[in-house]
């Protein structure tokens, strides 16, 4: 099938987009293989190839994320831009693929965006502070099941950066509201839980993200389907800990 | 522990310092404000009992002192909402990214228009106190002749018009903002329960114009 590639180029501080025309390609390729089937075809000719981060290929790892026609990840539903098959576009699209944009999310080349702002989140507060030893017994802590797969909901989150992309807010609230969730209704991450609510917020804030107006298009553009409901549990926490001084 | 000003337990300023304590401060004002909308929808519904129903319960709430101590409230909870709106806006402005190519995939209309909409409201509510309030642009304008003024306003399609479109904007605001604010303060309600809300404030404020105007009431 052919497509015609709209792809953002960049490799100083401003880019542009430039067309590439591919007829060879088969509809069962993923995304991805369209790109190394162009890359192929750009080394071979001399030129610079398109950089684009990839990693597992399997939808897991969070490091593939393109803006496709405007959207985060592609057209489908719930899927990453490397489990998107090119049979969802029609013979002769032309299709526009963007890096994220966002204040935090600076372009480093291309379609490649330095997305450590979303480490830095986590290290204010996405983790629980345990002291590290044998594993313990799988049944030492009991978990109420609800709360187990709320918890397994929100961990899904791979950090892939789509909520930001897509919010019109440049807001990472979804994927910082996912790390709270995951962590915070479990009870293990009880002893930390409201601050932090209350470091992860700062840090999101610090950042330059912008707030969320629960517009909603964060999660309609996960890949993993992180439901609005963790906003709101997070809401909560922050509300708590900057109300209850024994919560501080 | 936070080592900023707390009034309480409240650490006030920290939690007005992010961007959820911000809209923390929009969803309570924003609450009141509604609060104050369903309580002059459902006083202008008195119309319905004839002149002396809706002047005798204007006298009334002067009567009882309420209306300076209202005035002075929705005034700071304006300045409130308006200023953290302010801030967030200008925040969001440079945060998101700018794309060559968009497409929107959920985010509804009233969710778009909370910004311009909100801005919309407050011009149409400086119109609508110089009309009802002051009276300046009302074609009767007499204070306290509350039933001879609003008859005076709907004989004319282009007032009726006005109102129509504000209180339209009215419902938007409410449908996004309801459901936005239960968010914002921690619990994820039901999207219906935002639209419910915004059909019968709407419904009850265009019921007095569409009556004056078509006769029914006069």
């Amino acid at each position: 099938m052919k497509l015609t590639l709209r792809i953002w180029r960049q490799s100083g501080a401003t880019g542009r987009l430039v067309d590439y025309a591919l007829d060879d390609l088969s509809p069962d390729m993923s995304f991805l293989e369209a790109l190394d089937v162009l890359n192929e075809r750009l080394i071979t000719s001399g030129q610079e190839p398109v950089a684009f981060d990839h990693d597992c290929r399997e939808g897991i790892c969070g490091m593939c994320g393109l803006m496709i026609n405007g959207m985060a990840h592609g057209p489908e539903k719930a899927t990453t831009a490397c489990q998107l098959h090119l049979r969802h576009f029609r013979d002769g699209d032309v299709v526009t693929v963007e890096p994220w944009r966002a204040e935090p999310f600076p372009v480093v080349r291309d379609l490649v965006v330095d997305r450590s702002a979303f480490d830095r989140i986590v290290a204010a507060g996405g983790y629980i502070s345990v002291p590290a030893g044998s594993a313990p017994d799988a049944h030492a802590t009991p978990v109420p099941k609800p709360d187990a797969d709320t918890a397994f909901e929100a961990a899904a989150c791979i950090g892939c950066g789509a909520c930001v992309a897509a919010c019109p807010n440049g807001s990472g609230m979804l994927f910082t509201a996912a790390k709270a969730t995951h962590l915070g209704v479990l009870p293990q991450g009880q002893p930390e839980r409201y601050s932090r609510a209350r470091d992860m917020v700062a840090e999101h804030d610090a950042l330059g993200f912008g707030g969320c107006t629960n517009t909603g298009e964060c999660t309609s553009a996960c890949p993993k389907g992180i439901p609005l409901t963790t906003i709101a549990r997070l809401n909560a926490d922050l509300l708590r800990a900057h109300t209850t001084r024994s919560d501080r | 522990m936070s080592t900023v000003p707390s009034v309480g337990d409240v650490d006030t300023i920290g939690l007005y310092r992010t961007t959820i304590g911000k809209k923390a401060v929009m969803a309570v004002t924003g609450v009141a404000l509604l609060l104050y909308v369903v309580a002059h929808m459902v006083g202008n519904l008195t119309i319905f009992s004839g002149a002396e129903a809706i002047d005798g319960y204007g006298r009334w709430l002067r009567e009882i002192g309420a209306v300076w101590p209202t005035r002075v409230a929705l005034l700071v909870c304006v300045a409130l909402h308006f200023v953290a709106a302010y801030q967030l806006t200008a925040r969001a402005r440079k945060a998101r990214g700018r794309y060559e190519h968009r497409r929107r995939v959920q985010g509804s209309y009233a969710a778009r228009t909370m910004r311009w909409g909100g801005v919309i409201l407050a011009l149409f509510v400086v119109y609508h106190l110089l009309d009802l309030t002051v009276g300046w642009l009302n074609p009767n304008g007499v204070p306290g002749e509350i039933h001879a003024n609003v008859v005076a306003d709907f004989q004319h399609w282009y007032v009726v018009l006005a109102y129509t479109v504000a209180v339209l904007a009215l419902g938007f605001h409410i449908r996004h903002g309801v459901w936005s604010a239960t968010q914002t303060l921690g619990v994820t309600t039901s999207r219906v329960i935002g639209l419910g809300v915004a059909v019968v404030v709407c419904a009850g404020f265009l019921s007095v114009p569409f009556a004056v105007f078509t006769g029914l009431v006069s």
